[in-house]
């Protein structure tokens, strides 16, 4: 389960993931639920529709898969599998029997979605082998996490007999089991970490395994703060060294000269960012999870950049 | 016409493209403008733009109420609300000469609900709703309710009349759609003829009845055997008795939902669409401003959180990296001392907070250490200043790459969409905290290129 703050690039690392996990003669699933099609859009296909199709290989040799599961049909399809209900499904969605268990009945959705991921987690090929060696979902964000996953107790609260409930049981004991992880994404910034910091708490109140960090979009560090307190006391050797770089006059009012004032600027503010980003490092490393660091992507979150991404975590070990 | 005034007379060129500029107080200070609807994908800085126009409205004069969903604690803070308690509280250290007030107030839904029961209800009935395990359920936040509800209390707030303006933070949705739909559909399910089915057990063959003969299966105890094995019995009966007891109780559910949708649309509302200049975010803004259009929504603009901008943007990245490669030239050996981790400057306390401008003078005791190790750098190695003024060049060429990453992002939004006005807010270095905050990021908004200073 990839989980993260809204914007800290969840699918992205969704997907990366998906993709370093595929080693060679390996598959993997990544699946996303929140209908917005963002694998697609990633992986530059068509929409997904409701159906496990191949989308892309690993950089390791192995295939990947993607899912997009749409609650709708999922309930359908659970009432086909239990019930053989034939078209009697088309008439409980006209009279928003569907609509009703899908989008309003308390956390039947959610039950449903998360179902369904079990489901694929947890299925057999003839031989006997697991069909997906792992099946990543692209989760919904760090404030809704908890709640997501946990529906299924609460569910299995609400329906105290019957299938529901024992539906709701059973995927609640794999969510909780050692086979699942909840990641999070952040980014090095306030927010998105004071967001993982309380996500990981509720999660572990919530005996939800917490899996690793992964600290998305960092940027190297170029100078810090004492270089920039020894630039800045150094302004007219600065200027010089510009001129000489062949960029204008050192002398005051020369080019070069009127560079150096918004050059500093530029390296205070990451001077000071990267000090921020340091106390951030270690709130996370208080965390006492592992952690990954994936680096800002120049040209964005786009396909060239997934496999990018997927490597640099192979590097750092994540497929073991 | 409200959206309309927020625009600046002539349209900018900026880079490639050309576009509107939003007036945001223009906007603000039309005492026509009634609601502002932030909206957009999830980190983008809405909860942040929401305040910082709270700021700005009560400080320009107008009496104003903040309505925020979940706000991040620190931001929360910043604006004195330090528990949900669904009320709006008057927030201090607002500027109140022009005779404006803010008031900000976070949504409980929880709360919220239970008030709608409490006043729709006698106490009896009222009772056994609140203690229906359904009810808590649906209450505490399942899919909808969240939305269903912020609409519910902004429907409230402007029935008030107390409030001059009433500025609406929407709650993180999965997808942009949810929280202009979630109120229709509890609207229509509530109306709806499942829920007939479900308060109608007894009228076997009656209407409902009739209904169940299209199933294709005998008769009501069919179904509500199926449900009962689907559900499981007591979850049956909790919810027929909420169902009953919410319909008798709300007489139309929709005709509210109906009533808040078309708040939305009058002419005294403006949707303002929260992006950051990165492709997905403005994808979702792109598809906001198409539903709000589709849906007759008045969009004022499009505001662009977080852009960089560079005063040295005449020195291209190119030239730099050139001239910094220049620099670095035969310095292969060791790195400058200065440069990577940051061990050693963490005791120091920062200087700056940010412009960096002030950094220069006032250092105080730290400097004789710092010119000490700078000394000696210098003797060791006569390239220090050469090695900075690279590290700076460096960091530019980074700055212009960003710059233009986020220029054509945005030009590209609005070669697409040409008639939506837009403001750019400059990226601050670090998170909004206070009131100051909310305040710079305020003016940052109203300031933009082409608006006249008010």
């Amino acid at each position: 389960m990839v989980t993260g703050k809204g914007g800290t690039g969840k699918t992205t690392v969704a997907a990366a993931l998906a993709l370093a996990l595929a080693e060679e003669g390996k598959r993997t699933l990544l699946v996303e639920v929140e209908g917005r099609q963002g694998i697609a859009q990633l992986f530059e296909t068509e929409a997904l529709p409701y159906e496990e199709r191949k989308i892309a290989v690993g950089p390791g040799g192995g295939e990947v898969y993607a899912l997009a599961v749409d609650a709708e049909k999922a309930l359908l399809d659970y009432l086909q599998m239990f019930y053989k209900l034939g078209g009697a499904g088309r008439a409980l969605k006209r009279i928003g029997a569907i609509d009703f268990a899908t989008t309003i009945a308390p956390g039947v959705r959610d039950v449903l979605l998360t179902g369904k991921v079990c489901e694929a987690a947890r299925r057999r090929t003839r031989a006997g082998g697991f069909v997906y060696d792992a099946v990543v979902m692209d989760a919904p964000p760090t404030g809704r996490i908890t709640r997501f996953l946990g529906v299924n107790d609460q569910v299995a609260g609400l329906a105290r007999v019957g299938p529901i409930h024992n539906q709701a049981q059973a995927v609640m004991r794999v969510l909780k089991s050692s086979e699942t992880a909840v990641h999070l994404v952040t980014l090095l910034e306030e927010m998105p970490v004071q967001e993982t910091v309380d996500g990981v708490a509720e999660l572990r109140a919530t005996g939800l395994p917490v899996g690793c960090v992964f600290v998305n979009m960092t940027r190297p560090a170029v100078l810090d703060r004492t270089a920039v307190r020894a630039a800045e006391e150094s302004r007219t050797e600065i200027a010089k060294a510009l001129s000489r770089a062949g960029l204008g006059g050192a002398r005051r009012g020369g080019r070069a000269e009127q560079l150096v004032d918004p050059l500093l600027r530029q390296a205070h503010e990451h001077a000071e960012r990267l000090a921020l980003e340091g106390e951030l490092r270690s709130e996370i490393a208080g965390l006492e999870l592992p952690a990954y660091e994936l680096e800002l992507l120049a040209e964005g979150a786009d396909l060239p950049g997934v496999y990018l991404l997927a490597g640099e975590l192979r590097e750092q070990g994540v497929a073991r | 016409m409200t959206a309309r005034a927020a625009e600046a007379g002539t349209a900018q060129a900026h880079g490639l493209g050309t576009f509107p500029v939003l007036d945001v107080d223009a906007l603000v200070d039309d005492p026509g403008t009634r609601i502002v609807v932030c909206c957009g994908a999830g980190g983008v800085g809405k909860t942040t733009t929401a305040a910082a126009l709270g700021v700005r409205a009560a400080e320009r004069g107008r009496k104003v109420v903040v309505l925020t969903i979940d706000p991040a604690r620190r931001l929360a803070q910043s604006m004195g609300l330090t528990e949900l308690d669904n009320t709006p509280r008057r927030v201090k250290g607002v500027d109140g000469a022009s005779g404006g007030e803010l008031h900000a107030m976070m949504l409980d839904m929880k709360r919220t609900f239970d008030e709608i029961v409490e006043a729709h209800a006698d106490p009896e009935r009222a009772r056994a709703i609140l203690e229906n395990p359904f009810y808590q359920s649906l209450s505490a936040g399942f899919a909808g309710t969240q939305e269903y509800m912020a609409m519910e209390k902004l429907g409230q707030l402007r029935a008030d009349d107390e409030w001059d303006l009433i500025v609406v933070d929407t709650p993180p949705s999965r997808s942009a759609l949810d929280f202009l739909d979630a109120p229709k559909r509890l609207g229509s399910f509530l109306d709806g003829r499942f829920i007939r089915l479900l308060t109608a057990p007894a009228k076997v063959g009656g209407r409902a009845g009739l209904k169940f003969v299209n199933l294709g299966v005998s008769g009501l105890s069919v179904f509500t055997g199926l449900l009962n094995k689907l559900l499981g019995t007591g979850l049956l009966r909790d919810m027929q008795t909420f169902v009953a007891a919410m319909d008798t109780m709300f007489g139309g559910f929709r005709t509210r939902a109906d009533a808040t949708y078309r708040l939305l649309q009058a002419p005294g509302t403006a949707f303002l669409v929260v992006a950051a200049p990165e492709r997905d975010a403005l994808r979702e803004a792109a598809y906001f401003v198409e539903r709000l259009a589709a849906d007759r929504m008045p969009l004022a603009g499009l505001v662009l959180n977080r852009m960089h901008g560079s005063e040295a943007a005449h020195l291209s990245a190119e030239r730099a990296l050139a001239a910094a490669e220049n620099l670095e030239e035969g310095d292969v050996v060791d790195q400058p001392t200065g440069k990577g981790g940051d061990g050693r400057s963490a005791p120091r306390s920062a200087s700056g907070s940010g412009s960096g401008s002030d950094a220069h003078s006032g250092d105080g005791s730290g400097t004789d250490a710092d010119s000490d190790e700078l000394t000696e750098d210098s003797t060791a190695s006569p390239t220090t200043a050469e090695r900075l003024a690279a590290g700076m060049l460096r960091l530019h060429a980074e700055r212009m790459h960003v710059l233009a990453r986020e220029r054509r992002t945005r030009d590209r939004f609005a070669a697409l969409h040409p008639e939506v006005p837009v403001a750019e807010v400059a990226a601050l270095p670090g998170d909004v905290h206070d009131l100051d905050g909310l305040r710079a990021i305020g003016g940052r908004l109203a300031e933009q290129p082409g608006v006249e200073p008010a």
